[in-house]
């Protein structure tokens, strides 16, 4: 069984906590308990109907207030696929909330509906799961029940999408009429709309191929520790830690550290005790070389002939989350796989007006939720690829000094 | 070779990487361990992460005092095995020392208790991480809960202030006295911890197996018979074949009636069943937000 994570963006309007309950409970992932509990809830709010937005809305601010607040992660499966939900607030104010959801899905789902069109908040939700790249996104027309099941609207919602998903780059997009409310093209297909070929909402999220989303041809391989048992059996064991990056790694294989540029061969590739041929991204391994080199955290490990950029200077497309704004004489710390620098954001190249897809070469000043591209200045050397060839090593996040917290995140142009 | 791995293998894989991070940045790291499945995953995943070296974190039990038997015997012989430190903070102790005092009425627990206890060993001890076995699935709160959480130098929970977290890339920075928790099995459902359980073979206590006890009925619960606990007027107890879905304290955690003998057979069990496995824990139901208000306290 393989795992997918999908993103969902949207307020109550739109029928996003009804999908996504609807999608819970035929798949038989919402239990007995939890239905009690949200009509407990719902009957206290006074409310006719069962507000399944309670069961993604967990924080007693949310619930008070009837808004998703943060990104709450929900779960279910089918017998063909484990999937992980990344339900994110869809208002403006929650664009950091957004990109923090969508930072490791394989799937957007936006919603449309059908009665409304596209509208600003497509466009965003739209843009942003292109920035991030979110490799599909399936529009999932919604509300076909007030619209007749009429063929037309949904044509018109496709047309008006296709007109303007040219400037995204998302190569997979899929759209599919639904009901959220009533059922129809959720997990079982709808009897009311013959002209409909295509397959369900679930039947795609459950075959779409996912198998290209991780990159295995560049070989990265970030150290994160190095395991010395220095025990009598193990006296000389000296083992490199970390998560596959990318690429494939195979016993034999010559390998060269970054920056040391020193070169080695693999002699093992441990998962646990169980010793393995080859391993790729995204495992957790332990790798043994041939010769004792000098390798520690932030180091990483490449093949010979595909080496990732080496900079000290770099544009991103960066996302703002906190509060305090982008302040340009502040330094900040920059972590980059499992290295650290500091960092100075020597440029603001444009902002970019997220509703309108249009950028702003006048605005400098950053503030909360704001997307912008950037130079950026480091005070070392960073192994970087562009975000699109790879997520992993085309991504950062800055750490204000002072208080610790992540105040961005970007990515590798 | 097929280049894609199996949803277990992901969360393996992610978990892995999640302990690692926590050794590599922080000073000093500890395991919470509370002798349940979860934590018994946690524990099973940093020996794989650092294999052939031991385990470089203690495990900490908070000791209600009020445990089942069968979960001190599996820990004792798991820190015996592993050669790990065990380090136990006891609500015991913070009673005799006055730091908390024992709940009264209908529906004491010693469960709020086990905040002051564990926020106290945190302290004495100057552990900067925690890991917990807590999940995503199992509760509303938890749902919102990061890989890398924060706790305030009062240990306190701040739902509305918490750093995102995006791709691999977790932050752990912060400032004396502050202290984080780590839930490495955060994308895990009790469903995928049963299955990894199964797949690799890991020894459980007994409890999560049927077995005869004797048990009485409150608050819809099959609760057993035991020390910590005394039978009110009208419950009756009766001896019945029952197994625990988590293991919480012994008054409030309640078994479900199963013959489920073999992990197979509760495999099964769990594929087929309607209702949370926290649906069973008094704890969680004092009130709606009951979870939220015990992590903000510093609960696990």
């Amino acid at each position: 069984m393989e795992l997918l994570r999908f993103t969902t963006a949207g307020s109550v309007d739109d029928g996003k906590s009804t999908l996504i309950g609807r999608l819970l409970f035929d798949s038989k992932a919402i239990f007995e308990d939890q239905l009690e509990q949200v009509k407990g809830s719902s009957e206290r709010k006074g409310l006719d109907h069962i507000d399944l937005s309670l069961l993604t809305d967990g924080l007693k601010d949310e619930r008070e207030q009837g808004i998703t607040i943060d990104v709450a992660y929900r779960y279910f499966a089918t017998p063909k696929r484990k999937f992980i939900i990344a339900d994110t607030p869809g208002h403006i104010q929650y664009t950091r909330n957004m990109v923090t959801g969508a930072s490791t899905a394989n799937v957007a789902l936006i919603l449309v509906d059908a009665r409304k069109g596209v509208i600003e908040q497509t466009y965003r939700h739209s843009f942003l799961a292109s920035l991030l790249q979110i490799p599909h996104i399936i529009v999932c027309v919604n509300k076909m029940d007030l619209v007749e099941y009429a063929e037309e609207a949904f044509q018109k919602v496709v047309e008006q999408y296709e007109a303007f998903a040219s400037k995204l780059a998302v190569k997979d997009i899929r759209f599919i009429p639904i009901s959220a409310l009533k059922g129809d093209n959720v997990v079982n297909r709808s009897e009311k709309m013959d002209w409909y070929q295509g397959a369900t909402l679930l039947y795609n999220l459950e075959s779409i191929h996912i198998g290209s989303d991780e990159n295995h041809i560049d070989t990265r391989f970030a150290v994160q520790t190095v395991i010395r048992p220095h025990t009598d059996e193990y006296h000389d064991f000296r083992g490199y830690a970390g998560r596959i990056d990318g690429g494939i790694i195979r016993v034999g294989d010559e390998l060269q550290a970054l920056p040391s540029g020193l070169k080695s061969v693999v002699s093992n590739i441990y998962l646990g005790d169980k010793a393995m041929e080859e391993a790729f991204a995204p495992m957790s391994v332990t790798i043994t070389l041939k010769d004792d080199i000098d390798i520690s955290r932030g180091n990483m490990l490449i093949r010979l002939n595909n080496q990732p950029e080496k900079v000290k200077e770099f544009d991103a497309m960066m996302c703002w989350f906190n509060e305090k704004p982008f302040n340009p004489n502040t330094k900040y710390i920059l972590r980059h796989t499992t290295s650290d620098a500091i960092c100075k954001i020597q440029e603001v190249i444009y902002k970019m007006d997220i509703s309108t897809l249009t950028r702003n070469n006048e605005d400098k000043n950053i503030s909360m939720n704001d997307i912008f591209k950037a130079k950026i200045r480091t005070n070392i050397d960073l192994f970087i690829d562009p975000y699109q060839r790879n997520r992993k090593t085309g991504s950062i996040i800055l750490i204000d000094e002072a208080t610790n917290e992540t105040v961005a995140g970007g990515m590798i142009s | 070779m097929n280049y894609q791995l199996k949803h277990l293998q992901e969360l393996e894989a992610e978990a892995i990487f999640v302990i690692r991070e926590v050794y590599s940045q922080f000073q000093n790291p500890a395991i919470l361990f509370s002798g349940g499945k979860d934590s018994i995953v946690i524990t099973h995943l940093a020996k794989k992460a650092f294999w052939p070296a031991k385990i470089p974190f203690p495990l900490v039990h908070i000791d209600t005092g009020h445990n089942f038997p069968e979960t001190i015997e599996y820990r004792d012989n798991l820190v015996n095995e592993l050669g790990v430190k065990l380090i136990v903070g006891s609500v015991q102790e913070s009673i005799n020392k006055g730091r908390v005092a024992e709940e009264t009425g209908l529906n004491a627990s010693r469960n709020a208790l086990q905040t002051t206890t564990l926020l106290d060993t945190i302290e004495q001890y100057k552990f900067d991480a925690c890991m917990g076995g807590a999940r995503r699935d199992e509760e509303k709160a938890r749902a919102k809960e990061r890989f890398f959480s924060h706790r305030d130098d009062f240990g306190q929970w701040n739902p509305k202030n918490q750093r995102p977290e995006l791709w691999n890339l977790f932050n752990g920075r912060k400032n004396q006295g502050e202290h984080f928790r780590v839930f490495p099995i955060s994308n895990w459902t009790e469903m995928d911890v049963w299955q990894y359980v199964l797949s690799e073979g890991i020894e459980l206590p007994s409890l999560y197996f049927s077995h005869e006890r004797e048990v009485f009925l409150r608050n819809d619960a099959w609760i057993s018979v035991g020390p910590y606990v005394e039978l009110r007027e009208n419950e009756i107890s009766v001896k019945k074949i029952v197994r625990y879905r988590t293991c919480g304290d012994m008054p409030i955690t309640g078994a479900v009636e199963s013959n489920a003998t073999t992990l197979e057979q509760v495999i099964q069990e769990i594929a087929a069943t309607r209702t949370t496995e926290r649906g069973s824990r008094a704890d969680d139901k004092r009130s709606e937000t009951a979870m939220e208000d015990r992590k903000k306290q510093g609960y696990f």
